[in-house]
């Protein structure tokens, strides 16, 4: 979905990672990074979010595909959990192996160890689970077991190694892409990724492709599209007002 | 019309065209000659009355004169800013077309009289500015206080109409039907009204106070707008059919064109949608007072002929480009813009490469283009559009630096609701296929504007709502019965 908290805000795309619709809730978890996500994380509750438009996009391709490898990384692992509850819910077996930089980024693994029928954990630190890799440990799932598809949520360098190794095992993996968007309507082309030669937008033909297709280093590229101004936007904010923008960009 | 002055308004987003005072207008209006056959009624997709309000700014009754205009058209403020009037109203005046074969002799007669007694040779028939005037009431209209007339409550009870899309399509059918004593309900994807008036449109050309304020006198008139829901997704067309008692679906051209040539996904390679987008909808010119940025270069290339790349290229300069070309495959004279705009840009200094056409964009190490390969076009055979088709001259390759690249070669109805529609019959680019009255093949479903013919005007998409609202009414009057 698409959210904007305020007049003069940016439209941010956010993955749900929890729905109740009996009681017409929906959870986002998301990470502190930019202005936006930031000036969410302060919200008080009672507060409301000026305009939230949603859901938005391909529904994920849900069926039983037999064992499926479901692999998150970093926040991305908030939309694995729902997947992985899916995915149970229509009968599949269910690895899981989630990584964050250390034990303190990494969210969910109870929920998630609760859920899966297998859950394996990495640190870059080794401060929780092992020490490596997500892929380092996909890479030993696979070898052991049969696998027929892989999930895999997190930054692009990620998604992009957990494909490379499914490929290498023969097992087809399922990225979902995180392009700059505007709308999220299939309106501005901002998201544009090239999936086997041919030029999708994430936002209404995914934001699930095929990982053996996607060219990530172009998505990569593309999503530095707007770093400076980024930075910029949240000195801005930190300073209360922008102290060096105009003069030097900043850099 | 008055302008603002060139130096100082490509440093800023004010509306470019000033409008007339009232001594202008009046004395414009006088030049009308009260033809028996006004051709510019014809001219108009939405049949204003042209003749009687001209005369009713003649007598100085303006309010007289928005109230005539407000019978056909919700939308007067937009369409005297951006319709095409010189191919439409304007173009079949007779005062331009005083030697029309069509013409009565006793018109061709005071058609003389009239030329003869301000002493204008035939090269100068200027036509009557409609579309001046039209803005002109519109505006002394908001400044004054009037306002439409209001549907009474006990009308309402005549039926729900659901309208996809909030732009020009929508807001002319709900206006139409507000009018006629249906609630109508307008479902925009975006965070604010107007469809591409307000994200496509830079406000120098169509200020954002212009369209607030039409979208405030249709709120004021009964039609209710619901921002934040995405059809074919958030709802169907099929859950707005229980809930309705008809469905019409104005959701435009948004989809981007692109060419799918090498290197088009660089960094600095904006689709014009996504290029005003940011600059429009979400304000980036303020960024970082906003929160949405845009990168511009030094050096801005934009490719294409229309209005769109005129503004494309108009926006660059405001955003300090230091030089903003125009690259167009086929001649000047073929350009699709309205004359008006390609003069404003001229003036404003955008630079004009013609029969020229990008072969591809070439990058530098970190992903961003830093320059256009582009190659020759000449004059080929002619087309379905009646032109010459362009042809690239054989070994006429030539690169242009350039840090930012704009594509405003065109856009495609977004084909979302008909792939989420089941039997909606769909044409060549995803174009919702309708009759002249707005039916699709779905019963009680009807569409309009750019969704059904891809990318055109304003005033056609509002002249295909307000026929599709009268089809509504009568559709929904035979089902009672």
């Amino acid at each position: 979905m698409i959210i904007r908290l305020k007049e003069g805000g940016e439209r941010i795309p956010l993955t749900i990672s929890g729905s109740d619709p009996k009681k017409g809730l929906i959870t986002i978890i998301f990470q502190e990074i930019g202005k936006t996500t930031i000036e969410l994380g302060r919200m008080e509750e009672g507060e409301s979010i000026l305009n939230l438009v949603g859901p938005l996009g391909m529904p994920a391709e849900l069926k039983n595909f037999g064992t499926v490898v479901c692999v998150g990384g970093g926040v991305g692992i908030a939309p694995i959990l729902y997947r992985v509850k899916a995915l149970k819910s229509v009968g599949n077996r269910v690895i899981s192996i989630i990584g964050a930089r250390n034990k303190d980024l990494l969210i969910l693994h109870n929920e998630m160890k609760e859920l899966s029928d297998e859950l394996h954990i990495a640190t870059d630190d080794g401060t929780l689970g092992r020490k490596g890799f997500v892929t380092d440990v996909l890479d030993e799932v696979l070898a052991e077991n049969r696998v027929d598809l892989i999930i895999a949520i997190g930054p692009v360098v990620m998604m992009r190694a957990v494909t490379g190794v499914g490929s290498a095992h023969g097992v087809r993996t399922v990225v979902s892409l995180n392009p700059i968007m505007v709308d999220g309507t299939g309106m501005c082309g901002s998201c544009r990724v090239t999936v086997g030669k041919k030029v999708r937008f994430a936002c209404v033909d995914g934001p699930e492709f095929d990982g053996e297709f996607v060219d990530f280093d172009e998505l990569l590229q593309r999503n530095r599209r707007y770093l400076k101004e980024e930075a910029a936007s949240l000195m801005v904010m930190r300073a209360g007002r922008c102290t060096c923008f105009e003069e030097t960009g900043c850099e | 019309m008055k302008k603002q002055d060139v130096s100082r308004r490509i440093k800023n987003f004010e509306e470019v065209a000033l409008g007339l005072d009232e001594t202008e207008a009046v004395l414009e209006a006088k030049r009308c000659l009260e033809c028996q056959r006004p051709w510019c009624v014809r001219g108009c997709p939405v049949g204003v009355d042209i003749p009687r309000f001209i005369r009713a700014i003649r007598d100085g009754r303006f309010e007289d004169g928005i109230r005539i205009i407000w019978e056909k058209n919700s939308l007067p403020a937009v369409c005297g800013r951006v319709c095409p009037h010189e191919v439409q109203c304007e173009g079949v005046c007779s005062l331009a077309r005083g030697c029309s074969k069509f013409m009565t002799a006793k018109g061709r007669a005071r058609v003389e009289a009239f030329l003869e007694q301000f002493n204008l040779t035939q090269k100068r028939r200027r036509p009557v500015s409609i579309g001046a005037l039209e803005r002109f009431l519109a505006d002394y209209a908001a400044e004054h206080g009037i306002t439409p007339y209001t549907a009474g409550s006990d009308m309402k009870g005549k039926g729900k109409v659901a309208l996809v899309g909030s732009g020009p399509a929508s807001l002319a059918a709900a206006g139409e039907l507000a009018r006629r004593g249906y609630h109508a309900t307008i479902f925009e994807a975006l965070h604010a009204p107007g469809g591409v008036l307000r994200y496509g449109i830079p406000n120098f050309r169509l200020p954002e106070e212009i369209i607030d304020r039409e979208i405030r006198q249709l709120k004021d008139m009964g039609v209710e707008f619901r921002q934040d829901v995405l059809i074919g997704r958030t709802l169907t067309i099929d859950e707005l059919l229980s809930d309705f008692d008809a469905v019409f679906i104005g959701s435009g051209a948004g989809a981007p064109v692109l060419m799918g040539i090498e290197g088009e996904n660089l960094n600095g390679v904006y689709s014009a949608n996504e290029f005003l987008t940011r600059v429009n909808l979400m304000e980036a010119y303020r960024f970082p007072e906003t929160d949405t940025p845009i990168n511009i270069g030094k050096r801005v290339v934009t490719i294409g002929g229309g209005n769109v790349a005129m503004d494309s290229a108009r926006v660059a300069l405001r955003l300090g480009a230091e030089e903003s070309i125009i690259l167009y495959r086929r001649r000047r004279e073929e350009m699709p813009a309205r004359r008006e705009e390609i003069e404003n840009a001229e003036e404003e200094g955008v630079e004009f490469k013609f029969l020229t056409t990008p072969t591809k964009y070439i990058g530098d190490d970190e992903g961003c283009v830093r320059a256009v390969e582009c190659i020759r076009m000449e004059p080929g055979e002619v087309d379905d559009s009646g032109r010459q088709r362009p042809v690239p001259v054989a070994g006429s390759e030539f690169t242009i630096e350039a840090d930012t690249v704009i594509v405003a070669i065109g856009q495609r109805p977004n084909p979302l609701i008909p792939t989420t529609t089941q039997g909606l019959e769909t044409g060549k680019i995803r174009n919702i296929i309708a009759d002249e009255s707005g039916r699709t093949s779905i019963k009680g479903v009807f569409a309009g504007g750019d969704a059904t013919t891809g990318a055109a005007t304003v005033i056609l998409a509002m002249g295909a709502g307000v026929r599709a609202a009268r089809a509504i009414a009568e559709y929904i009057e035979g089902c009672k019965d």
